[in-house]
């Protein structure tokens, strides 16, 4: 809060607005009388706008970077390449090894609940299966955290993108890259070591387990409506808190949630990896229209003018991904 | 063009109205307690009463003197009347919540009988509550002695009738009804019908009515919760029943449209009878455009042909038969527009102001920051903006207007946006229904100012 008289300034940067947002979601948590639904929401929607602003500005980037170094570097954008098939981006079918979907995973983890720190992170290196995929675009990197976060849960769809978006396009000169970056996760208190595109997990020894999605991604996505289950290994929750405010337990009311499950589990998600198909719609059915919205707007993207403060109506539609982040709490 | 006559003003109607400053209530220390913090300020339907409630859930009632040819000077001063606890912290162990005893709103019934009723409510219950006057006290009981101990049967020897003695003033409130239960998201307001039988109350998605008797039943008018909360876009903020329709009621959204309902069509009000929307100027387009644009509060004009809803940066009349745009907009404070960035940064921008009409409605009045407060006359188009400061505290000292410097020279008694105080805000104010008194709330003290008298 203001003290007194301050000077009114404001660096209107998207990535400092995304980390405010997600910082006064996540004391919202801990406000006493319960999360307020109306600034949840409203401050839902600064996180999107912000976001898209963030993710033009990237394209931009990447374009311009495209035009320097016509000879493919990794993992750069070319917006007028076609764009990858609608609604189910090859590049996920062709998911990395399961070494990698590990990394994927511990990384998910980190994307899902770390927030603003981890944009922070210039996690450069890419599995090579995806450099050799160069006229993807933006997309592989976007739709890869995307994969990795949204079944990571609620909570990890926020940020999923955005950690997409720093971490591909962090530097042009990927492979080689071998900077190092540490993340605290201010929910789990997980410090996330990020160096070459690999995550380490540290787990503190007050966290009684590692913070592992992936339970979600062996599981058909929740049909719209329903209520939603909780994945087996997950602590049973009321029905009533689901049906209930949000955030009312802590965990209530979103889709598939996973705080907490062994480590074991990421054995078990490394072999499953060829359902793939399920974890398409999985993805599919979090970001709902958004992700439809998202994969026209590439193609579009070089022709719009970037302006930080145009928010297409197809953009405004992915609300859902944000709204999820405030459910989830 | 119709000449207004102001309640209680010189005859012409045309010169402004001077405010000067009646009373202040409260503790004048700098350390203002989280719990005295005014949250809702309410006139009765005479204006003889005035009821604030706090953050530590209790509310205030202050009574208006009545002129005495002893006391002449101390007409219209309000004096604390009944103060109690409303409500108290709860904790619904089911959900792990604390739910706050801070009291939202307070709304008057008509008076019916000797006692007042009022109903208060926090985010999650709503109470009736009962004040009365007790002056007389029955004496001579056969059964117990005067202090009050039961006296042995044997010893009464004779029977006598009590008789009614007059004794000091005491003024009591009790709770009559508690309607509890029904409210999942956090009550944001409540109105009482025209019928004087039932009122609503709304949180975040849903709308309830009750009747006033019943408190094991409410029936849901209003349901805007999405099957899947995915979906979710807007949410309700204010709701309030029209002045004399009992089967009309508006309720305004966060997306800064406001519905108007008609309970005779259906059960049901999902489906709204009159949709109020101002479409967005794009070039407007920014951040936070969905913040300022959420309606923090929605208000019948008492002639019910208007309605009034405050937004961030303007409050906005609607007539009621148009439903594209608002008739007017006065813009409060619009020298904030570019300092948005910081007001989310520190909260600010998730205010709720509130606005009120004067009892002809001619005048509108809305609060801002740095202690300062505005009214808005609609037919002269003139506006002022006034500050409620212990520094303009003297008895019938005459307010002088304030202004806010936007360009880069500063006049002499002109302030700066970026040396006005944002911990300092006006969310609530209240004018008299008849009169023009003002009751305006700053932090944890109530100011009231009254028109200059000549």
């Amino acid at each position: 809060m203001l003290r007194g008289r301050r000077r009114m300034e404001c660096t209107l940067d998207a990535q400092s607005l995304i980390s405010i947002s997600l910082r006064k979601i996540h004391s919202s948590r801990t406000q006493r009388g319960g999360i307020k639904l109306h600034k949840n929401l409203l401050v839902s929607y600064v996180l999107r706008n912000a976001r898209q602003l963030y993710l033009s500005e990237r394209y931009a980037e990447l374009y311009r970077r495209q035009q320097h170094y016509p000879d493919g570097a990794p993992l750069l954008a070319m917006p007028t390449c076609p764009p990858p098939a609608a609604a189910a981006p090859p590049e996920l079918a062709a998911l990395p090894l399961p070494a990698d979907t590990q990394d994927r995973e511990a990384r998910s983890c980190g994307a899902a609940r770390g927030g603003a720190e981890l944009l922070e992170a210039p996690v450069c290196a890419v599995p090579p299966e995806l450099q050799r995929a160069p006229c993807r675009d933006s997309s592989p990197g976007f739709y890869r955290a995307a994969g990795s976060a949204g079944p990571g849960g609620g909570g990890g769809a926020a940020p999923g993108p955005l950690y997409a978006a720093g971490c591909d396009f962090g530097s042009g000169g990927a492979p080689h890259c071998s900077s190092r970056t540490t993340v605290l996760d201010l929910d789990t208190h997980v410090v996330t070591t990020v160096e070459n595109g690999y995550l380490h997990q540290d787990c503190c020894s007050q966290c009684p387990c590692c913070c592992q999605p992936a339970p979600g991604l062996a599981s058909p996505p929740p049909a719209p409506g329903t209520k939603r289950k909780y994945y087996p290994g997950q602590e049973e929750e009321e029905e009533g808190v689901e049906e209930g405010e949000p955030g009312g337990g802590g965990v209530a009311g979103g889709p598939p949630f996973a705080p907490c499950t062994k480590r074991a589990r990421f054995e078990e998600y490394s072999a499953e990896h060829p359902q793939d198909s399920s974890n398409i719609s999985n993805l599919i059915s979090i970001f709902g229209s958004g992700f439809t919205g998202l994969v026209s707007r590439q193609q579009a993207d070089s022709e719009q003018p970037l302006n930080g403060q145009l928010c297409s109506k197809q953009a405004l539609a992915s609300l859902g991904a944000w709204t999820r982040a405030i459910v989830a709490f | 063009m119709a000449v207004v006559a102001k309640a209680g003003g010189d005859g012409g109607g045309s010169n402004e109205v001077q405010w000067c400053f009646l009373q202040v209530k409260g503790a004048i220390d700098e350390d203002v307690a989280e719990a005295d913090i005014i949250s809702t300020v309410e006139f009765n339907y005479t204006g003889d009463l005035l009821a604030t409630g706090d953050k530590g859930g209790r509310v205030v009632i202050f009574q208006r003197e009545q002129e005495t040819k002893s006391r002449p000077l101390s007409r219209g001063e309000y004096n604390v009347y009944s103060t109690f606890q409303s409500h108290e912290p709860e904790f619904d162990y089911l959900k792990s919540l604390e739910i706050e005893e801070k009291i939202n709103k307070i709304r008057w019934l008509p008076q019916q009988n000797a006692a007042h009723f009022l109903l208060s409510t926090n985010d999650k219950t709503i109470k009736l509550w009962k004040i009365s006057e007790r002056d007389k006290r029955a004496e001579g009981y056969n059964l117990k002695d005067e202090d009050g101990r039961l006296r042995e049967p044997f010893r009464v020897t004779e029977l006598r009738v009590p008789t009614l003695k007059p004794m000091d003033l005491m003024v009591e409130a009790s709770p009559r009804r508690t309607f509890a239960n029904a409210h999942t998201y956090h009550i944001n307001s409540i109105s009482v019908n025209s019928d004087y039988a039932t009122y609503l109350s709304a949180d975040d998605l849903r709308i309830n009515l009750w009747h006033l008797e019943v408190t094991n039943r409410s029936f849901n008018i209003v349901d805007i919760k999405p099957a899947n909360m995915e979906e979710l876009t807007e949410v309700i903020t204010a709701a309030e029943f029209h002045p004399h329709h009992c089967n009309v009621f508006v309720y305004s959204s966060s997306k800064g449209t406001i519905r108007l309902c008609d309970m005779r069509s259906s059960a049901l009000c999902d489906q709204h009878s009159k949709f109020f929307e101002e479409p967005e100027d794009p070039s407007s387009r920014s951040f936070f455009s969905e913040i300022i644009s959420s309606i923090s509060d929605v208000k019948f004009s008492h002639s019910g042909r208007y309605m009034m809803t405050r937004d961030y940066l303007s409050v906005k009349v609607w007539d009621l038969n148009m439903e594209n745009r608002p008739v007017e907009t006065y813009q409060v404070h619009e020298y904030l527009r570019s300092k948005l960035c910081s007001l989310y940064e520190n909260d600010c921008i998730f205010d709720k102001f509130e606005c009120c009409w004067n009892g002809t409605d001619s005048t509108i009045m809305t609060g801002s920051y740095n202690n300062f407060f505005r009214t808005f006359e609609r037919e002269t188009h003139r506006d002022i903006t006034l500050e409620a400061s212990r520094e303009s505290s003297k008895p019938r000292a005459i307010l002088k207007p304030r202004k806010v410097c936007t360009t880069g020279k500063r006049k002499k008694d002109e302030i700066t946006v970026d040396s006005l105080d944002f911990n300092k805000k006006i969310l609530h104010t209240a004018w008299h229904p008849m009169e023009n008194i003002i009751a305006v709330a700053a932090t944890n003290n109530l100011y009231l100012f009254q028109e200059k008298v000549n």
